[in-house]
């Protein structure tokens, strides 16, 4: 069950591999970050942040918030589990937790065991750290202007996980919207361009989703 | 710094954000504003990290702006997120080939 995320998680993390040769990590150090992280967005902007050499603080803050939609993942995952799954499994359990394998489990009917989560993460687990191996020892082979566009996959899949729901959700459409500006005034404005790019995530994110979240408030059975 | 303090640092934070909440409060938050927020948090994230990066991540700026008209359009028409990764990343490997003939001649 967990095939098609690791497949699809192969090609995207076969991007940021080739994507983090392309800024100078050796393949081997962009598998480490994939195998100890298992996130997209969380390592993409901590690449960054590596590359432009940020402090540690910012790291922190940076991986906080944009990976704090685990934090309401791993409560709503701790529910579904009940008090069948003991303390031990639980801290095993929770680095497998990303977007795609909580989606997964909670769409299953059946009650949560401890070998079913475990094997739903561990193709995807390999997947993911495999393709960036892949992409990271292809990138070095390659020209860099064909490890950029290689990097661009990365972009592709964010747009691709944007723009249906703010297709059809108004509040989300709202959200990205502010954010986009946000992002292009840290990028543009003279004055702010000094403004580190970890540090200009953290505040357009925390901006957008806040102004989103006092506008339009989720009701209870619609979160997600 | 070595790498391995930031890999080390950004691997310990994450993992606290999934496992305090799935081993220490089981509860469901109650804060109807901070479940919103938690709910926006991916797309705004996902939005400014994107954009205006997108931009400055190529060869040239030109097919940057291709790639992200491109994935806009696929991801509108609701294809899928493998599609969209690659139909971007072709697009500008196409238009940089392309303009290195074209500065050929």
């Amino acid at each position: 069950m967990g095939l098609p995320v690791g497949l699809g998680y192969f090609s995207v993390s076969f991007g940021f591999g080739a994507m983090a040769v392309s800024q100078g990590i050796r393949a081997l150090d962009a598998t480490l970050i994939s195998a100890v992280n298992l996130t997209s967005a969380g390592q993409f902007a901590g690449l960054t942040l590596i590359v432009a050499m940020g402090s540690l603080w910012e790291m922190v803050m940076t991986q906080i918030v944009i990976n704090s939609r685990y934090s309401l993942m791993s409560l709503a995952l701790a529910q579904r589990m009940g008090q069948r799954i003991g303390f031990l499994p639980r801290l095993l359990i929770a680095f497998f937790n990303t977007d795609e394998i909580f989606a997964l489990a909670m769409a299953d009917p059946e009650p949560l065991t401890v070998p079913y989560l475990l094997g739903l993460g561990l193709l995807p687990f390999l997947g993911w750290t495999g393709g960036t191996l892949a992409g990271g020892l292809a990138g070095s082979a390659l020209p860099a202007d064909i490890r950029a566009a290689l990097g661009v996959m990365l972009y592709g899949m964010f747009i691709a996980i944007v723009i249906p729901p703010a297709k059809q959700e108004k509040a989300v459409l709202v959200t990205v919207i502010l954010a986009l500006i946000c992002s292009c005034v840290f990028h543009w404005a003279d004055g702010l361009k000094t403004v580190s790019v970890g540090v200009s995530i953290v505040i357009c994110t925390v901006a957008a989703a806040g102004a989103a979240a006092i506008c339009f408030p989720v009701e209870p059975e619609e979160e997600s | 710094m070595s790498i391995y303090t930031y890999i080390f640092v950004m691997a310990l934070t994450t993992y606290l954000i999934r496992v305090i909440p799935m081993t220490l409060f089981r509860r469901p938050l109650k804060s109807r504003f901070l479940r919103s927020f938690l709910h926006y948090v991916p797309y705004a994230c996902l939005t400014a990290m994107t954009f205006p990066a997108i931009l400055e991540s190529t060869a040239s700026r030109y097919s940057g702006a291709a790639a992200l008209v491109l994935a806009v359009f696929l991801a509108y028409r609701g294809k899928s997120l493998l599609t969209v990764s690659l139909a971007a990343s072709g697009i500008v490997i196409l238009m940089e080939q392309g303009m290195k003939l074209f500065a050929l001649f």
